[in-house]
């Protein structure tokens, strides 16, 4: 058979989602932003939200999500991502706004104005990937650095002595009146990445609802700053990471 | 709501000004001595009648960002504080600048540094007018020294905003925040709708249109050919903004030999001194700048042409008489009064700061 009897409309079985655009995406081979920009691409694609969504970008890794994912966009200050959605949100409550953000922004910096969001219960979505780093600024150590691992700030490994322990935020968000779902997922199998974009589903569909605050946690490779490769990383993760951050929803009032 | 006369609180006069300017959204912290900025909009239910937004944030650094994200999607959006607070928010408002997004900041200036003190000062010129976050920009800086010019500038400061994508600030003192006075409330303009929004806001976050291409809201630009254009366009914005929007008020200059420069309440304080001393038939007169910045150069640059001496007045220990000096080219000798951590100075200390620096005047 020719390939070109095979390349054909009524074959296609998958497709890149219209909202990610053809930019040449930034991120390291291996790491898990790109898979998550795509689900959420899909996401809104397939809820017909394009012209009603606005994102939060962080500051970190995805502080250029705004040149992948073809959708409006705020950038935000470090950390300060669900007080820019408190102000997008409650101003156009027929937005769906959503943040996304890496754990220095949510859990170090910005961990007040993400628990104040929640406990008031803000009609948004936030998408938290935790790999347990700084990427963007050279692999340094963020709350969910697990102990003794390696950064370039915790060199010899953390120590919880120094640094205080791995901080599972999570958790403290589930306990949060305003919080109605909140679930760790990660995207390192083509299953854990169907339930992740589930997740994202239903924490969209909540935010429009007026459901109350959802938390995705995506659990999430580094590999240039954990130095070591995709697959490396993948296997580290499931034998580390998800100890600390074990997968599955933490709370959910919807269902 | 037609125009209405009402005996108001400074900040209360402002929160009633926002209601009636069709303001989208408030976002506060309590702070003395500007509290009753928050409490009267929350008194007042706006979401009931006009549809506006009042949120008490978890603190000055969120409520700054809810402003950003509200200013964002083209909406008019405002918040309030007062010194401490107003460092706090300095992030925020860079972003606010770099990202050209009008809004309007409340500073009901206390005593400082630091925790400070609550009785009213004007310590934080420097801050409101050099910038205050980091970076290179301006905000438009107006200055009340009335209960209705706190009214009246919610106004203007949300239209100098929208004019020139950029934040603008009411920089009133504690005494001007907390005093009551008869004011004129100005009539209500009903909040802009969603298409009048997209036609004035074009870059406005409101979901991308098929007709469109995305918005993005952002200050960063790491092509560092670009974030000089970036910057050179803010830089153009603020000469256009000084070229049309230098306001300033005269009293008593026409024959005046020498003058009093002083902005807020001290500028009401100086005009009492100047109606005594004009009463023992000595010729002084007062400028008073309304907008700090820009800085109104060129009542000085005019009127230090023919004057023997200034006297600036402000509640810190020497801010403005820097751009005084500069807009005069210090043509005449120019000198400072101030008190400082929340004393407010009595006409007799500044006439005899006056006669200190010139003797010459009483002859």
């Amino acid at each position: 058979m020719n390939i070109n009897d095979i390349i054909k409309p009524e074959n296609l079985v998958y497709a890149k989602p219209r909202l990610l655009n053809d930019n040449h995406m930034h991120y390291c081979p291996g790491c898990s932003h790109g898979v998550v920009h795509k689900l959420i691409a899909e996401v809104i694609e397939e809820m017909g939200m394009e012209d009603k969504t606005v994102g939060i970008a962080p500051v970190g890794c995805a502080v250029f999500a705004y040149n992948y994912v073809d959708i409006d966009w705020v950038e935000a200050a470090h950390g300060r991502a669900p007080a820019v959605a408190t102000g997008v949100k409650r101003l156009n409550p027929e937005n769906l706004v959503f943040t996304y953000q890496g754990d220095g922004d949510l859990s170090a910096i910005g961990t007040c104005e993400t628990i104040h969001a929640a406990n008031r219960g803000e009609n948004i979505a936030i998408i938290f990937i935790n790999n347990g780093i700084y990427g963007m600024t050279g692999g340094q150590m963020a709350p969910t650095t697990l102990e003794g691992m390696k950064t370039s700030t915790t060199p010899y490994g953390r120590s919880v002595d120094l640094n205080g322990y791995p901080l599972a935020i999570s958790p403290l968000l589930a306990q949060l009146d305003g919080t109605c779902y909140v679930t760790r997922q990660a995207v390192h199998t083509p299953v854990a990445v169907r339930k992740t974009k589930a997740a994202i589903r239903q924490a969209f569909e909540n935010s429009m609802n007026g459901l109350g605050t959802s938390l995705v946690e995506i659990v999430s490779t580094c590999n240039s700053g954990w130095k070591m490769t995709p697959a490396q990383s993948n296997k580290w993760m499931e034998e580390n990471m998800f100890k600390k951050y074990p997968l599955g929803d933490i709370k959910n009032t919807v269902k | 709501m037609n125009e209405e006369v009402k005996l108001l609180k400074g900040n209360e006069a402002i929160a009633l000004a926002a209601i009636r300017y069709g303001v989208d959204g408030y976002f506060g912290y309590p702070i003395t001595p500007q509290s009753e900025i928050l409490e009267t909009l929350e008194a007042e239910m706006p979401w009931d009648t006009t549809g506006m937004v009042v949120l008490q944030a978890e603190s000055e650094v969120a409520a700054i960002n809810m402003v950003y994200g509200g200013a964002a999607s083209g909406k008019a959006v405002m918040t309030s504080s007062s010194s401490p607070g107003i460092s706090l928010k300095q992030e925020g408002v860079s972003y606010l600048a770099a990202s050209e997004l009008p809004a309007l900041i409340v500073n009901v200036m206390r005593g400082g540094p630091g925790l400070g003190t609550i009785h009213p000062s004007q310590a934080d010129y420097f801050q409101a007018t050099k910038g205050g976050g980091h970076g290179d920009y301006h905000l438009i800086v107006l200055a009340p020294k009335t209960v209705q010019e706190m009214a009246d500038f919610v106004y203007l400061g949300f239209d100098l905003a929208f004019k020139y994508r950029t934040p603008a600030m009411i920089l009133a003192d504690g005494i001007v925040g907390q005093m009551m006075e008869k004011v004129v409330l100005p009539p209500a303009r009903p909040r802009r709708t969603k298409e009048q929004i997209a036609e004035q806001c074009p870059w406005a976050v409101t979901g991308k249109l098929a007709s469109r291409k995305q918005n993005v809201v952002t200050s960063l630009e790491l092509d560092t050919a670009k974030m000089e254009e970036n910057n050179n366009r803010f830089q153009s914005t603020y000469r256009l903004i000084e070229q049309n929007e230098q306001r300033y008020e005269e009293y008593l200059t026409d024959d005046a030999e020498y003058l009093f420069v002083a902005f807020g309440s001290m500028a009401r304080i100086c005009q009492k001194v100047i109606d005594d001393m004009r009463a023992q038939g000595i010729k002084v007169g007062l400028v008073r700048p309304i907008t700090l910045w820009p800085f109104p150069a060129e009542v000085f640059d005019r009127l230090s042409q023919k004057v023997k001496g200034m006297l600036v007045v402000e509640l810190n220990a020497g801010q403005m008489i820097e751009d005084v000096k500069l807009a005069s080219q210090c043509r005449v000798p120019t000198y400072h009064f101030g008190r400082l951590g929340g004393i407010v100075p009595n006409l007799g200390e500044i006439s005899d700061a006056f006669f200190k620096y010139f003797p010459d005047a009483k002859k």
